[in-house]
């Protein structure tokens, strides 16, 4: 039998609730709306005039294939931080896992990155990968590779993943260790008694009972590089060479605060609205269920 | 700004005719920190000192785009300052703004101050003066483009260093001698939209956009593909692929290299002076920027690159006299003549000019005044005055990406051109809409 607590009168739910609601709706409904709403139009940068367009900024933003390729931009872009992110993380958080000694330390030093704003980590990386006066740079330069990310569209993008992942992977990895020792010794260890080498017990059982860490991190990850990653673009690339490391909320940025366009901007961020509750439902609807809690 | 008026206790309580002193309140929002923020804070606070009725209150409100939108939202807050600082490319944004600006000249008349536009010179104040010639704002810190040439990086590959670099043609050949030679920075570049095709085209009489580069209505139309830009791109391109040209980035990362005396050639504003020859440990020396001897038989006059002062509508009469007297402040000779020499930025009148030549300063440090020659050498024609196009900021970050694509051979010259016109052109057809 379910219990369920019930509130007698109307009054007291509504009060209890109002808080929360207060907040969402400043937070939340008001700037969302005022979006929404200021995407219907073509406003002069000083708010002197505005004109109507409806749907006429979708439309522009649609028509630009530029637009259309920066989607696709962000989609590479979101996977690989995503994975590259939560794959090093469940790497160190396994190895940590098994650590007798020391694990206190491993875990604190692996915290660092995390306070480090994306602004800074974007600087660090760019320093190690100037094409000047990086060490890393220097180094591939002795083996005989020539970076230069300044020009090279595939190498832009893989500096901008690992700078935007790098500090991601310690809060990944703390999530991860949690979940990993919240599984049951008992289970693991009924299954060396079985026989199951170390692989085949991470793949059976480890993997699954830690799935709804790893879906949660999913979630939250993707809307971190949909969104968080801005300042590391900014710092390293400002989106290029060419536009290959153009994402989605750059591009907001470049509109509205560099071009001054407000009813573009606007748009766009009513379509980021719009991909980010579609991705969160899609991942809730279909992924969710695949997960043992 | 509201007027601030300061009541004086000790005069109220004494109840004298002068109980109250009122010293109007000017605020004046600005780009500039370290050396350049201070020598700003020191303008003003020489003009406080020099009277009593106003009082000039600047405030540093990050880089040139920061500022801009700070102005943009204060107005829209009600709230804006008297003056704000707005760099050249933003200057369509400003003047499309009408009713949030007060033109400079209007100002002057209605404060009734002494304002003799002709003492401006005609290639800075050009760029932000209206098609029947009034001034619009007040330029503040100009510069343009020049060559900067490492001497020691020519003798060391056994060039003469007084060779002749006024054309492209010859620079060319010396990049083919430094390349042989094993030099691995030949030439390099800051800002390559302002320098190598919005300087470019108005030094070799070309237009870089219809109606007198956006001059004559915003109904205007990029113009850059035209066969004299994609010559100089085209060999610009030629150059990066053979390792003679070396691209460091959009805005001015090559400086850095420059100055480390790693390049021969850094082609870079004329006020990059104070960081080239506080770093640089060569001998360096400044040239007037190349021409293609092909295309023209003599330059033209180079752009402006920088900012300048605009005036905020919606003050009061005061406030506006305050601010017609400190930007006359700013235009005096001796004011603007030490701005000169210690920015390296160029004078806005010719008086400032000719101070700072009766002072010795151009004897004392040879180059400085190779900026202000190649800007005044000619007068501006309508391809030379100046750009006024709308998300300028933004079009230039298209041209960055196309040019982009040249360095790194992924298209020709004239593909990237044409598609940068093509892309840039969108952008000016929704400038024209939100501004009509």
């Amino acid at each position: 039998m379910e219990k369920r607590v019930k509130f007698k009168g109307l009054w007291l739910p509504i009060l209890l609730v109002l808080p929360q609601f207060l907040i969402t709706a400043i937070f939340f409904f008001y700037p969302a709306g005022q979006a929404i709403w200021q995407s219907l139009f073509i406003p002069d940068p000083f708010g002197l005039s505005m004109q109507w367009v409806g749907l006429g900024n979708f439309e522009f933003l649609l028509a630009d294939r530029y637009y259309r390729a920066s989607f696709l931009t962000t989609a590479v872009f979101s996977i690989l931080v995503t994975v590259v992110s939560m794959g090093v993380a469940l790497y160190l958080a396994v190895l940590a896992d098994r650590l007798v000694k020391g694990s206190g330390t491993y875990r604190t030093l692996l915290i660092w990155p995390y306070a480090v704003a994306p602004a800074v980590a974007g600087v660090l990386w760019l320093f190690m990968f100037n094409t000047r006066v990086g060490v890393v740079t220097w180094y591939l330069g002795l083996l005989g590779y020539d970076w230069n990310h300044v020009l090279n569209e595939g190498e832009a993008m893989g500096l901008v993943v690992v700078a935007s992942a790098w500090g991601r992977i310690s809060y990944n990895f703390l999530f991860f260790l949690a979940g990993l020792q919240a599984i049951p010794r008992s289970v693991i260890e009924a299954a060396a008694i079985d026989g199951a080498h170390f692989w085949t017990r991470f793949r059976t059982i480890v993997f699954p009972l830690l799935s709804p860490t790893t879906f949660f991190l999913l979630v939250v990850n993707i809307i971190y590089s949909f969104f968080e990653t801005f300042g590391v673009i900014h710092t390293i690339t400002s989106g290029g060479p060419q536009q290959a490391t153009t994402i989605l909320v750059y591009k907001v940025y470049a509109d509205g605060f560099v071009g001054q366009d407000l009813g573009s901007s606007a748009a766009q961020s009513v379509i980021l609205l719009a991909i980010v509750s579609l991705l969160t439902v899609i991942q809730f609807k279909y992924i969710e269920r695949r997960v043992h809690y | 700004m509201k007027r601030k008026i300061c009541i004086l206790a000790a005069s109220a309580t004494l109840g004298t005719a002068q109980a109250a002193m009122a010293q109007t309140e000017v605020e004046f929002w600005h780009a500039f920190t370290g050396r350049l923020g201070e020598l700003v804070a020191e303008q003003v606070d020489t003009f406080n000192a020099s009277q009593s009725d106003y009082t000039v209150v600047a405030s540093h409100k990050g880089n040139y785009s920061e500022t801009l939108n700070a102005g943009i939202a204060a107005f829209r807050a009600g709230e804006q300052p008297d003056i704000l600082m707005v760099f050249e490319v933003g200057t369509a944004t400003m003047m499309a703004a009408e009713g949030a600006v007060k033109p400079v000249h209007e100002v002057m008349a209605a404060a009734g101050a002494d304002f003799d536009q002709s003492k401006y010179i005609g290639s800075v104040k050009g760029y932000y003066t209206s098609p029947d010639g009034n001034m619009l704002s007040l330029p503040f810190n100009s510069s343009t483009p020049v060559l900067w040439v490492n001497r020691d990086k020519l003798n060391e590959a056994g060039i003469d260093s007084d060779t002749d670099l006024s054309t492209w043609e010859n620079v060319g050949a010396v990049l083919d001698e430094l390349k042989a030679a094993g030099v691995d920075c030949p030439l390099t570049t800051a800002w390559q939209s302002w320098v190598h095709l919005e300087n470019f085209s108005a030094y070799h009489n070309t237009p870089f956009a219809t109606k007198e580069n956006g001059f004559a209505g915003t109904d205007t139309e990029l113009a850059f593909n035209g066969p004299a830009q994609v010559t100089h791109i085209g060999a610009m391109g030629d150059w990066a692929r053979d390792g003679k040209f070396i691209y460091a980035g959009r805005r001015n990362e090559g400086g850095a290299n420059f100055r480390a005396g790693e390049c021969a050639f850094f082609t870079e504003s004329s006020a990059g002076y104070a960081g080239i020859s506080s770093e640089a440990e060569f001998d360096f020396e400044v040239h007037p920027l190349p021409y293609w001897e092909a295309l023209v038989s003599a330059p033209q006059n180079t752009i402006i690159g920088g900012a300048s002062l605009w005036v905020m509508e919606g003050q009061g009469d005061e406030e506006y006299k305050g601010v017609a007297a400190y930007l006359n402040f700013l235009s005096s000779p001796e004011i603007q003549a030490k701005w000169h020499q210690d920015t390296g930025y160029l004078p806005i009148t010719a008086e400032a000019g000719e101070l700072t030549k009766s002072q010795g300063f151009y004897e004392a440090n040879p180059g400085t005044d190779v900026a202000v020659i190649q800007m005044t050498a000619n007068e501006p024609t309508a391809n030379s005055k100046g750009l006024r196009l709308g998300s300028f900021d933004q079009i230039r970050g298209i041209i960055d990406e196309e040019l982009e694509a040249v360095w790194s051979g992924d298209k020709d010259a004239q593909a990237a051109l044409d598609s940068a016109v093509e892309r840039g052109n969108v952008l000016l057809r929704r400038f024209e809409q939100a501004t009509r």
